[in-house]
């Protein structure tokens, strides 16, 4: 075939050699961070589920993020940049660059997401990345945001994984998370259900699913409470009848809920028809607890929700002057009030402009380090910090019930308490949360 | 390249040519103009276009050559990624050790499913690869969620041991290399308004597609691949004549298996990241989209129908109600909401229900896939040359 000679292996090693070399070459030292913007406009990337289970969230969501664009371009009313208490951003874009925005399906996969993401990052030029219902996408496109060199503004994701075992140093999180609502919840189930209960799990399979479950059994097993059974249901379940039935003979008198968006409201039908309600188990009325709600699933699911208990990051019937801002502009433009994923998403929004503002940058590391530590107020949550150590804010917690006589169709949650920042913060190498490291920020190029 | 005929040499010269230079062909619109929407010439697509290729050419041989359609060829896929993204974890984040893996494993499986799956033939050994599909996914989605981590998907971390790699002292998540060469590098060429993107990860891609399209022709020529069209011609009289064929479409089976694996581990270690909706149904399902549309049994067909649907899927689901009253603002008000209404169930969200209308007309008018409709171009264009000699030089500047 071919005659092995001194100069034939000093050509081929000379050109592996050169191979070898190139991308030191090619790689373009131009740009000091990816997607540097140039011209006189910034592109972000919204990408929310637009489709399957959660695709009413990633609507509300969408509809906040075009809210925060138009405010952040000065148009609107403002909404909560006039109660922000960083007063950084001037109603002209950010950095005085207009702000213009892609949009993309994450279709509740992670796959999807990630090539939605991948696209907007390297066609569309868009700088920073914010969206995600479910954990699971969230997780997976702050890795991809990491490795690309983008900020992650993360959007409605609850697991305790987003800034515990797979936070990022590129990922920020304003939503709250299992944890703490174990931690709120758990009180005033106390007071409410008693000390000696039994509780059933249905729980959605993954990562979010898995770590409030977690949560919520720690929290109640410290009050006293027994746990009876754990049951993971995938996703994409639309009938849980099967997994309803069950609970009737297994002894317990407390049904955890760990489900969320269209999965909740089918469960929750479900229990309900069964009437799960109505029974009385080792003399006690049988309660259902869904520890994540939100108005539309509580929408979705109508009478059903009654009484349930269950904990959110925010609800627009507080009486906050951020609140009522953002609730006035939102419902300006859309004609109601915005759910629990659009605020975070707005939120989310206002603060990655507001820190790149104060950093003068669009540099992720710039952008990371104004974040982190950062404390703000008039954004509805009260009193708020984004933790350093992994990028979590920590704020107070509603708990809330399903309103007995509602009043209209948005009406249908009322807060019960409000627990305190002090109760719900845990250390940064809690158990539920290590295992994780958050690297160095990457502003990749 | 000798034992291929002059024809298949001049397709694989034009493969070439167009991976080489798929940067500028899938760039052609300037970068700030409105038509830049319909760009494909992207690092992420382009990978994409050539893995999905990869993909499709495989499924071929199989369903192209013997007619045993396979519902089940994503699991292959979703096997050889998980595979590759192990090996990421544990050895180093050199792609050749995961791909290599990731073909092996594939090819055993498939080995496993296509043995017990090829006692029946027809619509029953469809059920069974779409029953076997299914239960892996249902494996990977939650029951093995120790190795594949479930819905979340499997990823590399910080503290993976790799064991092969140098120390990790920047604290980022390495990226995948090929001896040094970073996947996700980037070289942009910009020519006045145009910004062309060169990225290693995606040659690597083109490379491999190559490859895999030099094998299939010399597979599609090869005795084998003879052999293989008698079984889809006529079993039985092959049976009858005492030829035992099982071997023979266990091989055809075991080889696209190979070749999805191959797939899934170039995929992973372009993003390295293995979720388990890639061996859902739906997606076995594309696979079968993307052969029947670019055209059943012939070389190039599979090709083009993976770069088809993938277009659709990443380009027209972009385009958003925003984007569409941006178009037509020169309209007046009532008639551009009308229009925006209409286009909005075909783009965006509606992507499928274009890509489905692509598809009937295709499957109606040519039943052939894309592969016919170009060779009745090419029939007419012959005919109309040779039908008026004379005349015909003036006609025939090639219509845009």
């Amino acid at each position: 075939m071919s005659k092995f000679t001194r100069r034939g292996l000093i050509k081929t090693s000379a050109t592996v050699g050169a191979g070898l070399a190139m991308p030191t070459f090619i790689t373009s030292p131009l740009a000091a961070y990816t997607n540097a913007p140039t011209g006189g406009s910034v592109t972000l990337g919204f990408n929310v589920p637009q489709s399957g289970p959660y695709a009413d969230e990633g609507a509300d969501e969408l509809r906040a993020y075009k809210l925060a664009v138009e405010h952040l371009n000065g148009g609107g009313d403002g909404g909560m940049m006039n109660t922000f208490s960083s007063k950084a951003l001037k109603g002209n874009g950010i950095l005085g660059k207009k702000v213009e925005y892609v949009t993309g399906d994450t279709q509740t996969k992670s796959d999807a997401a990630r090539a939605s993401a991948k696209s907007m990052i390297e066609k569309d030029g868009a700088v920073m990345i914010t969206g995600g219902s479910s954990s699971g996408v969230a997780i997976a496109v702050q890795g991809l945001c990491q490795e690309a060199g983008v900020i992650f503004m993360a959007g409605l994701t609850h697991s305790n994984d987003t800034t515990g075992k797979d936070k990022k140093a590129n990922g920020f999180r304003h939503f709250f998370n299992g944890y703490m609502s174990g931690a709120a919840l758990a009180p005033v189930l106390e007071a409410r259900y008693g000390k000696d209960r039994n509780a059933y799990h249905l729980t959605a399979d993954y990562t979010w699913g898995w770590t409030q479950q977690e949560s919520i059994q720690a929290a109640t097993e410290a009050k006293g409470w027994n746990t009876v059974n754990n049951v993971l249901t995938p996703l994409a379940t639309t009938d849980f009848s099967s997994y309803v039935a069950p609970v009737l003979n297994s002894g317990a008198d407390v049904l955890v809920l760990n489900h969320y968006g269209g999965n909740m409201i089918n469960s929750l039908t479900s229990a309900v028809q069964f009437g799960l309600r109505d029974k009385v188990v080792n003399n006690k009325n049988f309660e259902i607890v869904v520890p994540l709600y939100s108005r539309l699933m509580a929408r979705g699911a109508g009478e059903n929700v009654k009484g349930i208990f269950g904990s959110t990051n925010w609800h627009w019937s507080l009486s906050d002057e951020g609140t009522k801002a953002f609730v006035k502009s939102f419902g300006t433009k859309y004609g109601f009030p915005p759910s629990q994923a659009a605020h975070t998403t707005y939120v989310q929004t206002l603060l990655y402009a507001d820190a790149c503002e104060r950093a003068g940058t669009f540099n992720p590391c710039g952008v990371g380090e104004a974040l982190e530590g950062f404390k703000f107020d008039g954004m509805g949550n009260g009193p708020t910090e984004y933790r350093a150590e992994d990028h979590q804010c920590f704020k107070d917690v509603l708990v809330v019930k399903g309103k007995e006589n509602p009043t209209s169709e948005f009406d249908v949650l009322e807060v019960v308490e409000i627990t305190p920042r002090s109760q719900v913060e845990y250390a940064v190498d809690h158990p539920m949360f290590a295992g994780g490291a958050l690297g160095k920020c990457n502003p990749g190029a | 390249m000798k034992s291929i005929s002059n024809a298949d040499t001049r397709t694989l010269y034009f493969v070439a040519i167009i991976a080489i230079l798929a940067p500028f062909i899938l760039n052609p619109f300037p970068t700030d103009s409105g038509l830049a929407q319909f760009n494909a010439g992207y690092p992420d697509l382009m990978q994409r276009f050539a893995i999905y290729g990869i993909l499709a050419i495989g499924f071929n041989i199989l369903f192209g050559l013997t007619g045993y359609l396979s519902f089940g060829h994503a699991a292959f896929l979703g096997v050889g990624s998980y595979s590759a993204v192990w090996m990421f974890k544990l050895l180093s984040m050199n792609i050749i050790p995961a791909i290599i893996l990731s073909v092996i494993v594939a090819g055993l499986f498939s080995l496993l499913i296509g043995f017990i799956s090829l006692r029946r033939s027809g619509i029953y050994f469809s059920i069974l690869t779409l029953a076997f599909a299914q239960m892996s996914f249902a494996l990977a989605y939650s029951v093995l969620t120790p190795l594949t981590n479930g819905e979340t998907g499997l990823q590399i971390t910080l503290n993976d041991p790799r064991i092969f790699a140098a120390e990790n002292v920047s604290g980022n998540l390495p990226v995948t290399s090929l001896f040094g060469m970073e996947m996700r590098d980037t070289w942009t060429l910009n020519l006045g308004a145009w910004d062309f993107q060169f990225n290693i990860g995606y040659y690597i891609c083109a490379i491999f597609l190559l490859i895999a399209f030099y094998l299939s022709i010399r597979i599609f020529r090869s005795p084998f691949g003879m052999m293989l069209r008698a079984v889809k011609t006529n079993q039985t009289r092959l049976n009858y004549t005492g030829i035992n064929t099982r071997p023979y479409t266990l091989a055809a089976f075991v080889i696209s298996g190979m070749y999805a694996g191959l797939a899934g581990g170039l995929m992973a270690s372009m993003d390295p990241l293995a979720g388990a909706e890639r061996m859902q149904w739906t997606a076995s399902g594309e696979i079968v989209l993307m052969t029947i549309l670019g055209g059943t049994g012939t070389l190039l067909g599979p090709v083009m129908g993976a770069g088809f649907i993938k277009y659709f899927e990443n380009i027209f689901s972009k385009i958003n109600d925003t984007v569409l009253h941006g178009w037509f603002a020169w309209m007046p008000d009532g008639l551009e909401n009308v229009i925006v209404w209409i286009l909005h169930l075909f783009t965006g969200k509606g992507w499928h229900l274009t890509l489905g209308i692509m598809f009937m007309l295709i499957v109606i008018f040519l039943p052939g896939g894309l592969m016919e409709g170009m060779s009745r171009i090419g029939n007419w264009w012959k005919r109309r040359k040779g039908g008026d000699e004379n005349t015909s030089e003036a006609k025939s500047t090639p219509a845009e």
